[in-house]
């Protein structure tokens, strides 16, 4: 019941916007694990969309873990698991084996059956029956991918999310910033917000239905909170100066976020039940973009106070701060992993700016991208992925880049730039 | 009698003599005299637009060829260091809104667009502060001063290289009746 709730909720948007994100893979894994996925079959009496498939695939590689082997090369094209020649697939590239077919579904609603195996002991690692309202075969290849991901890695797949960016569109008094949602493939981008002015910083609330970002449309910065699927907003931060970096805990009752009205930019913790801001820095450096820990009693964030831009990890309960970057001479805009294990943040060096992924057990830090103005790290809710800005030909457009293995693609626009993008919350069955 | 009741008392007879044509002014005035002063003063503003230093015209202001038309600091990379030679178009700017307490000026905050947008959000407003604090040294009144800062959203020059970099790290002199 869940699942049907939730994807009907995901299509209630309004307003498509007509620029398109288009992935192009500008980097390919090492060692990615090479993987079977038969074409789908369509039951007597059911609908299907060969785009499905194709969808599953893209999906699957993009993460750099997966090579989706030639349909060509497949010795058999088994629809249902009695069909399965195992002996067949043995001795072939893909130790792993997906089929699936459309099934019949109540009026009004689409389904596809899914089931994935090893081929060497033959035995089945998932099925799952998934069903969305009718015609939503982005939704439900994502679903799949999603159950396919999860078999293969025992973690959860992050397709069926959504991303958020701003995109800038035309020039001098015609330049317009628009803050859009799509699918985490770029897919199906919606316009949520308009202005004549700068917006930035959107991020998630844990429940996915409400974004928070900083808003120029006053001529100053302020924050507000805007509920994705109702379009209702309030302005929840407006002190004098800057207010901005808004980050939601964990428990989405409450926001961090960055203001300069008590001198210059603290980090500040607002209850959105009661409106009442706590400050929780105290320094003369710049303390800014907040991000929290899984457990909701910590928080990184980027700080002046060594001289240049550098991460820390401040500790709500006692207010102590740790420092956590120490390679180069600029790193910033940190964001902690959904296991609370690893940082990505902006690193300076050298002259150019990349994203970086710090282990905090070992202190280990590495380079993700090789760009020169990359920023605004934001991690996949798995863990897996990472996307992040960058500029291509002269223009500003969004990459992900795998945590592990290398894997590399762009998310380009037709016009404007895009930046700033935030990773949305795996969908999780409402309660 | 207190004050208060001497007051109430001449608006009373004010009200009462005003259908036989009121009270001629100079009994008014013998009544009530100037706060905290004395009988038999009178304090007139001196009627002047400019006030010291005066260093400037009004106008001078969008004369492409006076110090004023110099309306931009700017700044090292991840730095709100006000360099000495920027000292002498903030001078000028002070001197101006001196002269004419009841012009405002928005110093506006910005920087280049590398590293994170957050943090050049902060660091703008970092620059804006350091001009204001140059201007209030020099005894501008905060109330004329505003500070705002764009971080890296406004560049003067769209190019990713350092001479468009060098443009954009920078704090703008924005005047209210600027053409």
């Amino acid at each position: 019941m869940s699942r049907r709730a939730l994807y009907s909720v995901l299509f209630l948007f309004a307003g498509a916007a007509q620029a398109q994100l288009h992935i192009v893979v500008t980097g390919t894994g090492s060692g990615a694990t090479p993987l079977a996925v038969v074409p789908f079959g369509v039951e007597a009496g059911a609908a299907g969309d060969p785009e499905v498939r194709r969808i599953v695939v893209a999906d699957l590689e993009r993460t750099g873990r997966f090579r989706v082997v030639d349909e060509a090369a497949l010795p058999q094209r088994p629809q249902r698991a009695a069909d399965i020649r195992f002996e067949l697939w043995r001795g072939g590239e893909a130790g792993h084996l997906v089929i699936g077919r459309f099934l019949p579904a109540a009026a009004g609603r689409s389904a596809l059956g899914v089931q994935v195996f090893d081929v060497y002991t033959g035995r089945q690692l998932a099925g799952q029956r998934l069903e969305v309202p009718e015609g939503r075969w982005r939704a439900l290849a994502h679903a799949a991918a999603d159950v396919i991901y999860e078999a293969l890695t025992g973690e959860p797949g992050a397709f069926s999310t959504r991303i958020a960016y701003i995109v800038v569109v035309g020039e001098g008094r015609d330049r317009e910033w628009r803050l859009e949602v799509a699918d985490a493939d770029g897919a199906d981008p919606r316009i949520l917000l308009r202005s004549k002015r700068p917006i930035l910083s959107p991020a998630f609330a844990p429940d996915g239905r409400r974004l928070a970002y900083v808003s120029f449309e006053n001529d100053r910065s302020e924050i507000y909170l805007q509920w994705i699927y109702e379009g209702r907003r309030e302005r929840i931060a407006a002190h004098e100066g800057i207010n901005g970096a808004p980050a939601f805990a964990p428990d989405g009752r409450r926001l961090a976020y960055a203001a300069s009205h008590e001198g210059n930019s603290e980090l500040y913790l607002l209850d959105l039940d009661t409106g009442r801001s706590e400050r929780l820095t105290r320094d003369s450096a710049i303390d800014t973009e907040p991000s929290w820990f899984p457990d909701g009693r910590s928080l990184a964030f980027a700080s002046g106070r060594a001289g240049g831009a550098q991460v820390y990890r401040l500790d709500l309960a006692d207010r102590r701060v740790r420092r956590l970057t120490f390679e180069g001479t600029y790193n910033a805009s940190p964001d902690v992993s959904p296991d609370g294990r690893t940082l990505v943040f902006v690193h300076g060096e050298g002259g150019a700016f990349r994203i970086a992924a710090l282990d905090l057990a070992s202190g280990t830090m590495r380079r993700l991208t090789d760009g020169r103005l990359d920023e605004s790290p934001s991690f996949a809710p798995n863990g897996a992925m990472v996307l992040y800005a960058t500029q291509a030909e002269g223009r500003g457009v969004l990459a992900a880049a795998a945590l592990h293995g290398g894997a590399r693609q762009r998310l380009a626009v037709r016009e404007g730039q895009v930046r700033e993008p935030a990773w949305g919350p795996l969908n999780r069955p409402a309660r | 009698m207190t004050r208060l009741s001497s007051v109430f008392l001449l608006g009373f007879l004010l009200a009462a003599c005003a259908g036989r044509g009121g009270l001629a002014p100079e009994e008014a005035w013998d009544a009530a005299p100037a706060e905290g002063g004395g009988a038999d003063v009178a304090v007139n503003p001196l009627d002047e637009d400019c006030q010291p230093p005066c260093a400037f015209r009004r106008a001078d202001l969008d004369d492409p060829t006076s110090p004023l038309a110099q309306r931009m600091v700017f700044f090292d990379f991840d730095s709100a260091l006000v360099k000495p030679e920027y000292e002498p178009v903030i001078r000028a700017h002070a001197q101006y809104l001196l002269s004419y307490p009841d012009v405002k000026v928005r110093l506006e905050g910005h920087t280049d667009e590398r590293g994170s947008r957050e943090y050049n959000l902060a660091l703008g407003e970092e620059r804006a502060k350091a001009v204001r604090r140059m201007l209030v040294l020099q005894g501008v009144p905060e109330a004329q001063i505003s500070v705002i800062s764009f971080g890296e959203e406004i560049p003067l020059d769209p190019g990713h290289d350092e001479s468009a970099w060098a443009q954009n790290r920078r704090v703008e002199f924005v005047y209210d009746q600027m053409p």
